[in-house]
């Protein structure tokens, strides 16, 4: 069978399936709506949690990274694990104790304002909208790429699966589905690294071939690549290359952009109990850490299979390096994506491709720099297989699970829209006498309309693709984190003091992050130049999140001390929210 | 359930997440950033343990310590009595 029928019999049978879970598990009231009756397994639900989290960016983008940056992609793999300790300690069991739907009913509730409601409305907005234009474009590239349509066709048939599919199960249907997809996405990505990993090293568990040595030599695995690398003039893999500042302050960045993005926070309102809370959090790092683990082989690997597939024989000589009509045909297919781009600078018939640190020898080996031009790092998930010679439905495996992955973010991140729009801003400000039956119908649309903007942007992105994902976290860990930890672990902090506080977090994080990508995402208008010399102090914009959190807390902090001290029964109700005990069923307003 | 105990069970619980936020600071911008190039002198096979902590070590650490956390706080719940029923 050849590549595209084995890839629509794969991806077509995932979607089956997973509509087929949507329509068996159809929300019925609000209750199942937004938080699946708080019925779910904490097992399963630490799964469905793993899905919800793994995006695009997980499972496409991310061994990519650590492929081109090596040991410096380390902040991803940290960045993006650490933060569910912060959940499980700092925020999920109380947010689960207090037992309302959503994260902003949290911050209306424990700053005894709505105005501090809305501002976490529209924090939770801005951050889940700019992720889930992200994931748009990560499924009309999957989809378009895989089924050999055009990137809009592409897209809108992603949409309308999103939509089937979110819009009628809601929190029920979506958590069952992400379960399925869950184990579609780890099954796909992990295939394909044990093949290659027993094809270099023996050794068929990946996060131990990538410590062996090479098969029928003495040499480890990252030795050969270090030495490789360095021989080709590329920066050594193992060791640090960006600041130490910048690396410490991402890394936080991240974790507490993790522990404060509203879709993952909603997902510990879903299990039976407190103590459930703390369990799942773990259970969905495990889940999470089987992909995370096996990224870095996958990086690896995959780099030094391409460094073989280009550079075949001794460097320097002069029938070392491929030759043009002898390329792959993974490498012709790539192409013609315009992903990666050769070109014979020095005429020789073959492709050379090395780095900087190679220049002084150019001349003697009559080359005329590099001549791979373009090496886009996102295609090294998904031509890894190909590399490798893998089977076809090893490739349509991966096919479907990067469209698992994308697709089951994007309805988690549409879930915490549509219930911040329809339960925080309708029901509990403006429209308090709606009926259940009403408020539901209400989310659905608002979740309807969150598609056609996030589809309208990913068909027109604003020139954003990575910097969204920055931006998200950026803000998530700036504004809300902040405000829900001070919330639980001190009394101190009032309305006007978190009001102030989230405020200042999120302008000060869009303020330095729009000087450096423009305003509004406009490139003309940047301020600054986005490059290590330019940042101050070394910090890179998607690092300014810490530091954006940090002056929350101060504000907070001083606002507070200046202001009317938090009212008694607040004082109780924190007290309230800090023991299991009592814990009942979730209160709807 | 007294007024005490319950101070004495939150005080319980403040002094585990910050033990175990200090292993999670020390792991991970310890052992992995700052002390990488010391640790990478130390070899785990294939692997410099500064590279193998940031890459893997630090990942197993994080859901070590969240089943650490997660059962001593049931044993705090059943010890100060603030179990859900």
């Amino acid at each position: 069978m050849d590549l595209k029928t084995m890839t629509y019999l794969v991806v077509g049978a995932t979607f089956a399936l997973y509509i087929f879970i949507a329509i068996k598990a159809r929300a019925a009231n609000t209750r199942e709506f937004y938080v699946a009756n708080k019925g779910i397994h904490p097992v399963l639900n630490g799964m469905a949690t793993g899905a919800d989290w793994m995006s695009a960016a997980s499972f496409i983008s991310m061994a990519g990274l650590i492929a081109f940056n090596g040991y410096d992609a380390s902040v991803y793999l940290m960045g993006w694990t650490g933060g569910y300790c912060l959940l499980a300690m700092l925020l999920a069991p109380y947010l689960r104790k207090h037992g309302k739907f959503t994260v902003p009913a949290f911050i209306g509730d424990r700053y005894y304002s709505n105005t501090a409601r809305l501002v976490a409305v529209f924090c939770l907005i801005v951050a889940s909208l700019t992720y889930v234009i992200g994931q748009m474009k990560g499924i009309g590239v999957a989809f378009s790429r895989f089924l050999e349509v055009d990137f809009s066709t592409g897209l809108i048939a992603g949409m309308a699966i999103v939509f089937i599919y979110a819009v009628l199960g809601g929190m029920k249907g979506v958590t069952y589905t992400q379960i399925a997809q869950y184990c579609v996405l780890i099954f796909a990505y992990t295939v394909p690294a044990v093949f290659i990993s027993l094809q270099l090293t023996g050794n068929p568990i990946p996060q131990l071939g990538l410590g062996s040595t090479m098969t029928g030599t003495d040499t480890y695995l990252l030795d050969k690549l270090d030495l490789v690398l360095k021989d080709l003039g590329f920066a050594q893999y193992t060791i640090q290359k960006g600041s130490t500042i910048n690396m410490v302050l991402l890394t936080l960045s991240l974790m507490i952009g993790t522990a404060g993005l509203p879709h993952v926070i909603t997902r510990f309102f879903t299990v039976p109990r407190v103590k459930d809370a703390r369990s799942s959090a773990g259970w969905a790092l495990v889940f999470i850490a089987a992909l995370y683990t096996t990224a870095p082989a996958v990086g690896a690997m995959a780099r030094l299979n391409l460094i073989d597939t280009i550079q075949t024989g001794e460097i320097g000589a002069a029938d070392g390096n491929l030759v043009i009509d002898e390329r792959p045909d993974w490498f012709k297919n790539w192409e013609t994506t315009g992903l990666l781009k050769f070109e014979d600078k020095n005429g020789d018939g073959r492709i050379q491709y090395y780095g900087k640190g190679l220049t002084d020898k150019e001349e003697a080996y009559g080359w005329k720099g590099n001549e791979m031009t373009k090496v886009d790092r996102d295609i090294m998930v998904l031509a890894n297989p190909e590399i490798a010679k893998l089977p076809n439905w090893v490739i349509a495996l991966v096919a479907a699970g990067g469209i698992a992955a994308a697709l089951s973010t994007a309805a988690g991140l549409l879930l915490a829209i549509s219930s911040a729009i329809s339960h925080d801003v309708l029901k509990s400000t403006f429209t308090p006498n709606m009926t259940d039956k009403q408020e539901l119908l209400a989310g659905r649309i608002a979740m309807a309309g969150a598609i056609m903007v996030a589809g309208y942007l990913g068909l027109n992105p604003p020139g954003f693709a990575a910097q969204v994902v920055a931006l998200a976290f950026g803000l998530a860990a700036s504004s809300l984190f902040p405000a829900l930890l001070l919330g639980i672990f001190s009394k101190r902090i009032n309305k006007a003091g978190a009001i102030a506080g989230m405020l200042t977090g999120i302008g000060t994080t869009l303020v330095y992050i729009f000087m450096y990508k423009g305003w509004f995402f406009v490139k003309s208008t940047a301020m600054m130049a986005d490059t290590p010399e330019g940042w101050i102090m070394g910090i890179s914009p998607g690092a300014f999140g810490a530091v954006g959190a940090l002056f929350n807390f101060i504000v907070a902090y001083v606002v507070s001390g200046m202001t009317e001290e938090t009212p008694e029964h607040i004082k109780e109700m924190v007290d309230h929210i800090r023991v299991p005990a009592g814990a009942g069923e979730a209160v709807d307003h | 359930m007294s007024e005490n105990s319950v101070s004495e069970y939150w005080k319980a619980n403040i002094r585990l997440v910050i033990g175990c936020l200090v292993v999670w600071t020390f792991v991970s911008y310890g052992c992995s950033i700052l002390f990488a190039d010391a640790l990478n002198n130390i070899r785990l096979g294939g692997y410099k343990l500064g590279f193998w902590f940031a890459q893997q070590g630090s990942i197993y650490t994080f859901v070590a310590l969240i089943f650490f956390y997660a059962s001593q706080m049931n044993k705090l719940d059943k010890k100060f009595n603030v179990e859900e029923k």
